[in-house]
């Protein structure tokens, strides 16, 4: 018998407004949002490129730009969201990957992610360490 | 220890299609011991306040998968939810979201049925033995491979969590498509060719954005993010290896 025959009248609730039902909705659809601001970002350092392509007064003048207040700003919101982006990154990445044993146990997902979250801020403070190294 | 006095309120989603246009939401005033379940609450109702409410239940203890439902929004099993833990407030109690409600809180599971069929959940034999040969061994490395993927109870609690099955249902869903892993995660198994055609499809893993609430609320931890995410890594090595595999080659 097919749900529409005789006496059935199957009803199927609206899901609009879906991610405002549980907590969990609104980080997932933050954590996706950051990858926005991420892109935007990028768009701002390939600006960079271009204007050093051309030339010395160009690419200081981008430089300048980069430092004003408002600038400032949107770096310092830049580096929260990078800082959420990429704990998010490493939160899911045990989902994406098939079980590690280590030992003859398998290896806990937040364990995972804290090994990614580490990893990151290591190779983070290698690469300023290093530009810290090459400023005149 | 029980405390005599205590009561809580339960709004109940009611859908009665013959009557009403529309669910709506009915309250009843529950007596309630500590150890009762929500389910224990919804009996409670049937066999002293209203008869007419309808639900599905069967083991009362969390392994037939029937009484799941919505509990204050979110999916749980009806049997393993206690009272006590929502006393002093009110405990909100509807249909598992994103499925048909066939009446109150029993879901239309066609859906879920016809698709759970189309992976093929059962073993296909690699090499198959006759009865003379023995069993299939197995070792318990190769079992640990698929076990966590092996105890989903079909309970569709995923499915209720699952924001890209609630937009688009042509999605096969969390359940299924860790069901889908356990079998071609099963050293014995000979079938992946066979299930990934619908894996790696748009309805299949490639249907899932990674919310992962799935994961959240399985009562079995079973893990289905898990299951199908890393079947994007294997279906995406699939795709590749089309380029450098010699033509007419397989496996």
């Amino acid at each position: 018998m097919s749900a529409q025959s005789g006496k059935r009248r199957p009803y199927l609730r609206p899901i609009s407004g879906w991610w405002k039902r549980d907590p969990y909705f609104i980080r997932y659809l933050a954590m996706e949002a950051t990858s926005i601001l991420i892109a935007l970002y990028a768009l701002i350092l390939l600006f960079g490129l271009l204007r050093l392509s051309q030339g010395e007064a160009a690419y200081n003048g981008w430089l300048e730009t980069l430092q004003s207040p408002l600038s400032v700003g949107l770096h310092v919101l830049l580096l929260l969201v990078f800082g959420y982006h990429s704990y998010s990154w490493f939160k899911i990445m045990p989902k994406t990957l098939p079980a590690i044993h280590w030992r003859g146990a398998k290896v806990p997902q937040p364990v995972i992610t804290r090994i990614g979250v580490a990893a990151a801020v290591v190779l983070n403070l290698l690469v300023i360490a290093g530009l810290a190294g090459v400023q005149p | 220890m029980s405390d005599d006095n205590k009561t809580i309120e339960m709004e109940v989603l009611r859908y009665r299609p013959e009557q009403d246009r529309e669910p709506f939401f009915q309250t009843y005033e529950v007596p309630f011991e500590d150890d009762w379940s929500v389910l224990q609450g919804l009996q409670y109702i049937k066999d002293d306040l209203d008869s007419s409410l309808s639900f599905r239940w069967s083991c009362r203890m969390a392994i037939c998968g029937s009484c799941g439902m919505m509990i204050d929004g979110v999916p749980k099993l009806g049997c393993r939810t206690f009272l006590r833990n929502y006393h002093s407030g009110k405990l909100r109690v509807e249909a598992l979201e994103h499925f048909p409600i066939e009446r109150d809180l029993v879901i239309v599971v066609d859906d879920f049925m016809e698709k759970l069929a189309r992976i093929k959940p059962y073993l296909i034999p690699k090499q198959v033995r006759k009865l003379e040969q023995g069993e299939y061994l197995q070792t318990p490395g190769q079992l640990e491979q698929y076990r966590q993927f092996s105890t989903c109870i079909n309970c569709m609690l995923c499915y209720a969590a699952c924001p890209q099955y609630g937009l688009n249902s042509g999605f096969t869903g969390p359940g299924i498509l860790a069901l889908m892993h356990r079998y071609n995660a099963d050293s014995r198994d000979g079938g992946r060719d066979q299930r990934m055609e619908l894996g790696h499809s748009d309805e299949g893993v490639w249907g899932c954005a990674a919310v992962a609430y799935c994961s959240e609320v399985c009562p079995k931890e079973v893990d289905p993010a898990n299951a199908i995410n890393q079947n994007k890594m294997g279906s995406a090595i699939d795709y590749f290896l089309r380029f450098v595999r010699p033509r007419g080659a397989t496996g």
